[in-house]
């Protein structure tokens, strides 16, 4: 199994164009083998673009193709509106992976999402996005470092350390169940505690891998989580060890955050909750791989 | 983009915010104007980013011209912390009876704003969060919701301030929630937020970091441009457009994302070697970016290796190798360059530098490899 994606996504592609980077994604998507059954945009309702029926709204494209799930790479001034067009149309999963976003923008999306539309799950922005090996990638994703089979999903904060967590288990013959990759962004639609807990309930993920780095709490928050919630073995990776310190203004932060946020704090909280603690992502890879054998 | 005191205070003053009458000063002789203007006695401020300017003489009382000439001519040019105070904001010294602290930033925690209040502001209000939370009174804000005067009294009730304060601190805090949210905000902070013995209520200090990413809405964000610290590798970086932060080490570094890019610093550090810099190209890098980052990694005399660490996602690693053999072309690369290419294009990347390869341009399969290879190039252990 693969947690919030399947061979049975279908997949529409909003702010489609042949000269856009949705469609561009989308065809190496669908040349995965991903099933991307439309596109949308306000000027080009009714055209084909690269086989790929193109409607008006969002609305129209699910109504027309079932369309289940939404990939956004939109630019920034245009990206939130297109969360919520979405969400609004009733598309139970959103990927967003623009970079760049106004962080009131994005915090107004999430919670009109939580308020008006919590049937949609949104992943993002900012991220790479998702893939379950053999199965469906939405996103940008190189799909050939990716391994079907499992036993292990990722979760990662880092777009490319998610791309380096993929490559370092598949090196190895160790596959993939899913990889989400949740973005760096102030505020992520999907946690890292929404896929621990997905891929707690997912009884073909045996072992997670998660990659963290430096900034926030939510590597810590994680850690509470994992240390009452995940009976799975845990391995992870935070970034940012040798981060140069921040250059904050004001105190706000510090009041907020206290000592939390580092990436010796987030490791420590994590090998408290049993967590594995690697210190670079080939090391991480290599913890990865005595876990999975020994799996019974 | 964090704003100097004088432009987070006029930034307020646009959404209405009470600040000191005073205006900026580069030289003595302004400075002498506009206390004048002010009105005496007045306050001497540097202008600098960065906390304690106080503590280091940054701030003085001035009551007449000559303490002016003083305190002006002392303090410009000071070096607080790295940070040479070029100008001074003077402004009408108020009389102070209390002291309070506000601000607004996002917790992401809680995925809302976050609005923070409380009675005991001033230098020490981290303290205060420490020894005495209680003192700090909270507001968890749904941005769908916005604030409304109404939730800002019942705040500045629970955050017991002086009650001839309180009328006049909410409708402030709702102007600073306008400011922080209309004006693109990561943090609007006033500390401290005084009550003067008259009884009225304003801002004697202002931090501001705007939200880089919305300055597509905000051209008059261009006149905020420029930063208080010399660092001419810095300067280099941003007319390129990079993400590029200095620091001390020997190992150039240039990483697609900023995960990445931490990573390959981890992996260095861990390698023995030390990095010269962080950057980060970003997503979607082409030729003209890598070769442009190469340039200014070069222009580093402190470099002795080039790390270029990429994986390629929406980053084509073919579009980096053309990248690389463009700089290669266009300036000579003082220091042998370490390759490591992943990911999205990675065969092609590799087969467009084969040709290319040698003692000055090497390319290792792995990022554990390439890292002790640079750092070994680099003069470290390996």
């Amino acid at each position: 199994m693969s947690i919030f994606v399947d061979e049975n996504t279908k997949v529409l592609v909003q702010g489609i164009s042949p000269t856009s980077q949705g469609l561009y994604h989308g065809l190496r998507n669908r040349a995965y083998g991903t099933q991307v059954v439309a596109g949308t945009n306000p000027n080009r309702g009714g055209e084909v673009i690269e086989g790929i029926p193109v409607y008006a709204t969002v609305a129209e494209a699910v109504e027309a193709t079932g369309a289940n799930a939404s990939f956004i790479s939109v630019p920034p001034k245009f990206a939130a509106a297109a969360i919520v067009e979405a969400a609004a149309a009733g598309v139970p999963f959103v990927v967003c992976i623009t970079e760049g976003i106004p962080a009131i923008d994005e915090a107004l999306a999430y919670n009109r999402l939580v308020r008006d539309f919590p049937g949609t799950r949104l992943l993002g922005p900012n991220c790479p996005g998702i893939i379950s090996p053999g199965k469906c990638n939405i996103g940008i994703t190189s799909g050939d470092i990716a391994m079907a089979g499992g036993p292990v999903g990722i979760v990662s904060r880092s777009g490319t350390l998610t791309y380096q967590a993929l490559h370092e288990l598949s090196q190895q013959g160790v596959g993939q169940t899913t990889c989400v990759g949740i973005g760096g962004d102030p505020v992520p639609g999907t946690s890292f505690i929404d896929c621990l807990a997905a891929f707690e309930a997912d009884p073909d993920t045996r072992a997670i891998m998660m990659i963290g780095e430096i900034g926030g709490s939510a590597e810590e928050e994680a850690a509470e989580f994992i240390a009452t919630s995940v009976t799975k073995p845990v391995v992870s990776y935070v970034a940012g060890v040798t981060a140069p310190p921040g250059r904050k203004m004001g105190h706000a932060g510090a009041i907020i955050s206290g000592s939390k946020g580092t990436a010796q704090a987030k490791m420590d909280a994590l090998a408290e909750a049993g967590v594995t603690v690697a210190l670079n992502p080939t090391a991480a890879g290599e913890a990865m791989v005595d876990i999975v054998k020994n799996l019974a | 983009m964090d704003l100097f005191e004088y432009q987070g205070k006029q930034y307020f003053a646009r959404f209405g915010i009470p600040i000191s009458k005073g205006g900026v000063a580069d030289t003595v002789d302004q400075a002498l104007a506009q206390a004048e203007e002010s009105g005496y006695p007045v306050v001497v401020k540097a202008q600098v980013k960065v906390g304690g300017r106080g503590k280091a003489g940054g701030v003085k009382l001035a009551n007449d011209a000559d303490e002016v000439r003083l305190h002006a001519g002392n303090i410009l040019g000071l070096d607080i912390k790295g940070h040479v105070v070029k100008r001074l904001w003077v402004e009408h010294a108020s009389d102070i009876a209390k002291e309070y602290y506000a601000s607004f930033t996002l917790d992401r925690s809680a995925k809302q704003h976050l609005g923070m209040l409380s009675a005991e502001g001033g230098v020490e209000i981290e303290e205060v969060a420490v020894t005495n939370p209680d003192a700090i009174a909270l507001i968890h804000i749904d941005p769908v919701d916005g604030l409304t005067l109404e939730a800002a009294t019942d705040w500045v009730n629970r955050a017991n301030l002086d009650e001839e304060a309180r009328g006049q601190a909410a409708e402030l805090l709702v102007k600073l929630y306008t400011c922080y949210t209309e004006g693109d905000c990561d943090l609007a902070e006033i500390n401290p937020l005084i009550l003067t013995p008259e009884g009225k209520v304003h801002a004697l200090d202002a931090k501001v970091t705007l939200d880089d990413n919305a300055a597509y809405r905000h051209p008059e964000w261009e006149e905020f441009a420029g930063s208080d610290v010399e660092d001419e590798r810095e300067t280099r970086a941003k007319e390129r457009g990079l993400n590029y932060i200095g620091l001390d080490g020997s190992v150039g570094i240039i990483a697609n994302g900023a995960g990445l890019a931490m990573s390959t610093l981890d992996v260095v550090n861990q390698c023995g070697g030390s990095a010269a810099n962080f950057l980060d190209i970003g997503g979607g890098a082409n030729a003209d970016v890598m070769a442009a980052a190469l340039e200014v990694i070069n222009s580093d005399p402190a470099v002795k290796s080039i790390f270029v660490n990429i994986f390629g996602g929406i980053t084509r690693v073919d579009e980096v190798a053309k990248g690389v053999l463009e700089a290669l072309e266009r300036v000579e690369i003082n220091s042998p360059i370490v390759l490591r290419l992943d990911g999205t294009n990675a065969v092609a990347g590799r087969e467009i530098l084969a040709a290319h390869l040698s003692d000055r341009l090497v390319a290792e399969p792995t990022m554990l490899e390439a890292a002790r290879r640079a750092v070994a190039l680099a003069g470290g252990q390996s």
